[in-house]
């Protein structure tokens, strides 16, 4: 075993974590342990923009972009928190292209903005080109931007060392573990802050945009540390996943006047949001979508519908809206290459001359560690900051994102809350000690893995984890009713009792054990599978992406209030609540 | 329809020599990606197969291999594309030119060794203004291909100069240093330039276009390359 020790330690290298490792390093000995590669982060995935107010094609305020995020999360977003997200949006993007991040340009040499869903001008009037954009490819240029700037200021990263326990000494955060993936050998990383920058877990359901690698490890460590996890039963279909596949179609595609098509080639948004359509929020959409094919109005009554991007639909569309812009197959080039590059490749589809077929696609985690705004880890109803530890980014819940989070927004919450995180544990980190390292600091996570590595039961972790992500899909899904998610509650525990008892892992070895980290990551998927079915179960209500068939009305009476899930010793789940933060906009109907 | 894949493995801690292990896999539909027929093998017949992956879209860079000879992402080329017909057979090994650790994983030093040499992050000492800094669509236009580059390094180790010869920088870190040598808000050209115009910089390439046919973001790797050598002797790109 070697022991490391510095000021700061951030784990995971998407955006959030290489934005606290630029700010956190100005002040502060600082390193970033990552089980992948940085530029490998799901970050890089991260499509069509970042909003923020600039106003550089249209007039723009950020309270409207507050507004709709609020709006967006169906009221459950915290408003002091929101006000943030969409002030300190507008100072980030311009920092990040003073860092060098090369947006698309207007004509007069500004930040480019397009449309997205949910984003509005004036308070839900009309939409607003908000989303600052590199083709489609803005996550990918915000990761290689921080990522290089790293580079530039010397950050010490250690890539592929994949974080298993966070160390705890008396109640307070000591350090984390993690196996060196080249060797199998164990290292432990004390620090005075220790930050989670994870991500997030869609892997826990089949159909999902998200990498295989997106597990949910950061999350699960801290819960199974006690630390409750905030708002589980919040998690974001996109409505756009490539049908069977899950790939992400952005939703920059309608921003740039994609239309959603059902079987019978009606565009059904009219229906469900009369005002803005094909940009209404994404919970909205795919909700729609799954009613479109219920009422046997898929493409030819199968389970998915049409986005159509091609010049032709657009221009039709456009024109009978009474808008002058018209797009020609050059302008959907340039704006969405790696989207026309997706289906020519896995579908042999071309989206210039033909519709693409979609499906609402397991996306993004509204919930996570509890947080507050800056990003200090909160550990109960009264917001208790347990002091040393730091979460952000998707692992994270501020929360500024509530039921449903809005399109862009996750950019602007890592690189928002990412630079909070750096400057407070730069700031701690010259005050506070270290915490003393318990006697054994790895042996607890280290039995598991040694438990795991010899596991020769009769069970593969594939077996696991395709039942894991089947039942999560069926009963956990877009739409959700108490007897189905029970079900996936039993099954999710019986597959448990097979994980302990009956697993088998064929590598026994040291080097590169993907076998070994891909058990202990199915680990970590049921407990954030399982907190979110009861935390889900729990809530009576439906709203934003939680919709229930049994209680389809939201209930602000009784559920404006955030989720607690903690871990109990004997493995029960306690449920807590936490009131909202309402500020400038109380509740109302939520109509597009 | 059935697929013979052979995989090139390496066990380190077994003390043999590589070998090529055969997986006769049925039911393989023409769509999977190579990456799938990979994941079955793991995931159902041998654990013990080791390969780096993420996104599973060709957008992360983790899975360059050698594809029946060609490098390319394990995620990004169907069974379709090497295929035809109801049988066939599918060969994958690592990427060559860099050491084998185990299976179908390289030790990716060396390459992240020569991508930090060419200062592939943005300067500009300048004090930057109150919003962005103004560029135009052209200007904005001619470094536009580079900034696609995921790092796979299917260009680098596709590169018979860069097997030759492992301390040339190679294609990849050539196509970083082109990311930021011309923006027109970049000011460290020179410094990059200076790397680039020494004895393992841009002249090792031999315009062979290897790394042009393996880029799997289709970025023309031989022309940016060529643009560099020519701005090391101040020559700008054609708009």
């Amino acid at each position: 075993m070697q022991i490391h020790q510095f000021d700061v330690v951030i784990i995971g290298a998407g955006g959030a974590g290489l934005m606290a490792a630029l700010y956190a390093s100005r002040g502060a000995n600082t390193a970033v342990v990552s089980k992948l590669y940085p530029t490998r982060s799901h970050t890089g995935a991260a499509q069509g923009g970042i909003g923020a107010a600039l106003g550089n094609e249209e007039e723009d305020h950020w309270e409207w972009h507050a507004f709709d995020t609020v709006k967006g999360s169906d009221y459950l977003a915290d408003q002091d928190a929101v006000d943030i997200l969409a002030r300190e949006a507008v100072e980030v993007v311009y920092e990040l292209e003073h860092l060098g991040l090369p947006f698309d340009r207007t004509q007069d040499g500004k930040i480019a903005q397009r449309r997205f869903g949910g984003h509005t001008a004036n308070f839900g009037e009309r939409p607003v080109r908000r989303a600052c954009h590199a083709a489609d490819r803005t996550g990918h240029m915000i990761l290689q931007t921080l990522y290089q700037q790293c580079i530039k200021n010397r950050v010490r990263f250690f890539d592929e060392f994949h974080v298993v326990d966070l160390v705890m000494s008396d109640g307070r955060p000591a350090g984390v573990v993690a196996v060196e993936i080249r060797s199998g050998e164990i290292h432990v990383f004390r620090a005075k802050a220790i930050m989670f920058a994870t991500g997030g877990w869609g892997k826990v359901w089949s159909i999902t945009s998200n990498a295989h690698t997106l597990t949910g490890d950061g999350s699960a460590i801290c819960y199974r540390r006690g630390i409750p996890m905030e708002d589980m039963e919040f998690f974001q279909f996109h409505p756009t996943g490539i049908y069977r596949l899950g790939i992400l179609i952005t939703e920059g595609v309608r921003g740039e006047g994609g239309i959603l098509l059902n079987g019978l080639g009606e565009r059904f948004m009219e229906r469900y949001a009369p005002t803005i359509k094909d940009l209404a929020s994404r919970d909205v959409i795919s909700r729609a979508i799954y009613l479109e094919i219920r009422e046997g109005r898929g493409i030819n009554g199968k389970d998915y519908v049409h986005l159509d991007v091609t010049p032709e639909t657009v221009n039709r569309y456009l024109a009978a809206a009474g808008e002058t812009r018209r797009v020609d197959r050059e302008y959907i080039e340039s704006k969405v290459p790696d989207i026309l590059d997706f289906c020519r490749t896995y579908l042999g589809i071309d989206p210039i001359t033909e519709p693409m077929p979609i499906q609402p696609t397991a996306h993004y985690a509204m919930g996570g560690i509890p947080t507050n705004v800056d990003a200090e880890v909160v550990i109960d109803e009264q917001n208790t900051v347990l002091a040393g530890l730091y979460a952000a980014g998707e692992c994270a819940c501020v929360s500024v994102h509530g039921a449903n989070r809005l399109g862009t927004n996750s950019l602007v919450d890592l690189v928002v809350f990412g630079r909070r995180a750096g400057i407070k544990m730069a700031d701690f980190a010259r005050h506070a000690d270290f915490v003393e390292l318990p006697d054994d600091p790895s042996g607890e996570v280290t039995a598991e893995l040694e438990r795991l590595r010899r596991a020769d039961g009769r069970t593969r972790v594939a077996e696991l984890r395709d039942e894991m992500q089947k039942t999560m899909m069926d009963h956990v899904g877009v739409f959700r009713e108490a007897s189905g998610m029970q079900q996936a509650i039993d099954t999710i525990r019986t597959l448990r009792e097979r994980y302990r008892t009956d697993l088998r892992v064929d590598d026994r070895g040291r080097i590169f054990n993907h076998d070994l980290l891909e058990a202990w990551e199915l680990g970590c998927l049921l407990d954030m599978a399982e907190v979110t079915a009861v935390s889900a179960l729990a809530r009576t209500e439906s709203r934003g992406g939680h919709a229930r068939e049994d209680y389809p009305k939201r209930d602000d009476d009784q559920w404006l209030r955030h989720t607690l899930a903690t871990l109990k010793p004997n493995g029960d789940i306690a449920l807590s609540y936490k009131p909202v933060v309402i500020l400038k906009y109380q509740p109302k109907e939520r109509v597009y | 329809m059935e697929v013979l894949l052979r995989v090139r493995r390496f066990d380190p801690e077994a003390g043999q020599k590589p070998y090529w292990a055969e997986y006769t896999l049925k039911d393989v539909h023409r769509t999977d990606r190579v990456l799938d027929l990979l994941h079955h093998v793991k995931w159902y017949i041998d654990g013990t197969l080791s390969l780096r992956r993420s996104c599973a879209h060709g957008i992360c860079g983790s899975d360059a291999m050698r594809i029946n000879g060609i490098n390319r992402l394990a995620c990004k080329v169907l069974v379709k594309d090497l295929v035809r017909g109801e049988r066939g057979k599918i060969e994958v090994a690592p990427i060559l030119g860099l050491p084998v650790i185990k299976d179908l994983i390289v030790d990716m030093e060396p390459f992240f060794d020569h991508y930090r040499s060419v200062m592939p992050y943005f300067v500009n000492h300048e004090e930057a203004p109150s919003t962005e800094r103004l560029q135009s669509q052209e200007e904005r236009a001619l470094f536009d291909e580079g900034t696609k580059c995921i790092l796979c390094a299917a260009c680098t180790t596709s590169c018979p100069s860069f097997w030759a010869n492992g301390t040339y920088v190679g294609p990849a870190a050539i196509v970083q240093a082109h990311r930021f040598i011309f923006d027109s808000r970049d000011q460290a050209a020179s410094e990059r330039l200076a790397v680039l115009s020494e004895e393992n910089g841009a002249w090792r390439c031999r315009t062979i276009f290897n790394c042009t046919s393996a880029c799997p973001r289709e970025i023309p790797v031989t022309q940016l390359i060529a643009e560099v050598k020519g701005a090391i002797y101040g020559r700008k790109p054609k708009a």
